[in-house]
């Protein structure tokens, strides 16, 4: 199996803050590594990290030819931007030197209609605008696809849906998906590998050992109702 | 009745003045684009009291002021607005020491004297090559406005784009110099923007009133004027801000 991406050694530091320190994992082409851990233990500072916005030290290698998509969590657009769905994909298009069917396809990928595309983007619901950020991420061809909680703000069967079509696309392109979640009943069902962040240490598994009661516990440092479908029960 | 050579340059200024507005406008820089061009005045007063020509020496004043924007953008955290409106405001009152009677209000808002033929060329040029990157790096600029995380996974060089655009910005500003001034250039670049803002609903809708406003303003400015026996660049920017009230009464629902 080829790695997707190594990273080695990994820490980022803010002033006096040390936010991540030492992380050492790798992603496997074609699978599926999910990030979960307490608000503050440094999730999106790692995917910052990994994309290059961020300064770090030690080592983040990307297998040779990586395409990154990226859906970052939260994007403060204004609502009487005059940009188009179509705008925006048009301009990735344009960037990324994809024919413009592409657009039409992304679209489709998604399940999001041309005539949602073609109104303003800040006037889009947040299911919607999430769709979109997740055709802008497709367009491309993406090699890897970074998603820092990709349902939040969006309705429990749109959280359904949104996992679903990663399982989906991800069959069809066999990208890799590094996806931040709080959803640990659909991490339970979609990760290959989990990794836990918290301020104390990281640990790296598969879910059925990761998320367990007693590590949940440690990592955020309270009881947190999660039921494992080894005994059957889905809940948050 | 204006010489045509002058009215092409005008209009090529206010085409890529409405480029670069449009990109400005969506970038939240309001204020600070209305700023950076004040900084054009020191290097007229500098360039004033040295001999030489008052738009080189705004073009040079410029080019150290958008450098530095660039620079605190990328290095700090603290808002660029508040560095900005010191920084420009001082920059204002520095000019304003050096230069002084008619040639301070010749810098601040234009004035009527003819452009000579390797003035106008370098405008000409300069206008073009404005008007060349805003329509080549359009999708780069629209896709790192939304999100600099979101353009640097695209494989947009986020800071080289923002820093050219800073510089098309700049030159945008010291070629309006001679029509409108360094106070009044800064509205050409952004009163029309923002009336595009408050109709278009897509970019090409906002880049085209965007230069229609723009082009419409100057040419209306420099053939009214000398039937009014004023000077044409207060005159449009007047007439600009006629449109942009109007068009709040317009604007779209949102």
């Amino acid at each position: 199996m080829t790695a997707a991406l190594e990273v080695r050694n990994l820490s980022v530091t803010f002033g006096r803050d040390r936010v991540l320190r030492d992380l050492s994992f790798s992603v496997d082409a074609g699978k599926t590594l999910a990030i979960i851990g307490p608000n503050g233990a440094g999730k999106t500072v790692l995917f910052r990290a990994l994309i290059g916005a961020l300064p770090y030290e030690g080592e983040v290698v990307w297998a040779p030819g990586t395409r990154i998509g990226y859906v970052p969590q939260k994007l403060d657009i204004e609502r009487d931007l005059p940009l188009t769905g179509y705008d925006f994909l048009g301009a990735k298009a344009h960037v990324t030197g994809d024919a413009p069917e592409e657009i039409a396809r992304v679209l489709a990928a998604v399940s999001l209609d041309a005539e949602v595309a073609a109104r303003p983007i800040g006037t889009l619901s947040g299911g919607q605008f999430q769709r979109l950020l997740v055709a802008f991420a497709l367009m491309g061809r993406p090699t890897v696809l970074l998603f820092d909680e990709p349902t939040a703000g969006v309705d429990q069967p749109g959280e359904e849906s949104i996992y679903a079509l990663f399982r989906d696309l991800q069959r069809a392109h066999g990208f890799s998906l590094l996806l931040i979640s709080h959803e640990l009943t659909l991490v339970y069902r979609y990760a290959d590998t989990v990794l836990c962040l918290s301020r104390s240490e990281a640990c790296i598994g598969p879910p059925i050992e990761v998320l367990t009661t007693q590590r949940l516990q440690e990592m955020y440092g309270t009881e947190v109702k999660f039921h494992d479908h080894a005994h059957g029960n889905a809940g948050h | 009745m204006p010489a045509t050579s002058t009215l092409v340059l005008a209009v090529l200024m206010a085409v890529a003045a409405g480029l670069v507005g449009s990109v400005a406008v969506m970038r939240r820089m309001t204020l600070a684009s209305d700023a950076i061009s004040h900084v054009a005045l020191p290097g007229v007063g500098l360039a004033l009291i040295l001999h030489f020509n008052p738009v080189l020496g705004a073009l040079a004043a410029l080019l150290v002021g958008t450098l530095l924007v660039w620079l605190v953008e990328r290095q700090t955290r603290i808002p660029t607005e508040a560095i900005i409106g010191v920084v420009f405001s001082a920059a204002l009152a520095v000019g304003s020491m050096m230069a002084s009677g008619e040639e301070l209000i010749d810098a601040l808002f234009g004035g009527a004297q003819a452009l000579g033929r390797v003035e106008l060329l370098l405008g000409i040029v300069g206008a073009l090559l404005v008007i060349a990157f805003m329509l080549w790096a359009r999708s780069e600029l629209v896709i790192a406005l939304v999100s600099q995380d979101l353009a640097r996974t695209s494989g947009v060089k986020v800071e080289r784009v923002n820093l050219i655009f800073l510089l098309g910005f700049a030159l945008t500003v010291a070629l309006g110099l001679r029509f409108l001034g360094v106070l009044l250039m800064g509205s050409l670049i952004i009163i029309p923007a923002a009336t595009a803002k408050q109709l278009a609903r897509s970019l090409g809708g906002m880049q085209a009133i965007a230069v229609g406003i723009a082009v419409g303003v100057t040419l209306a400015g420099a053939f009214a004027a000398p039937a009014l026996h004023l000077e044409a660049g207060p005159v449009s920017i007047v007439l600009a801000a006629m449109v942009f009230f109007v068009s709040l009464l317009l604007r779209r629902p949102a």
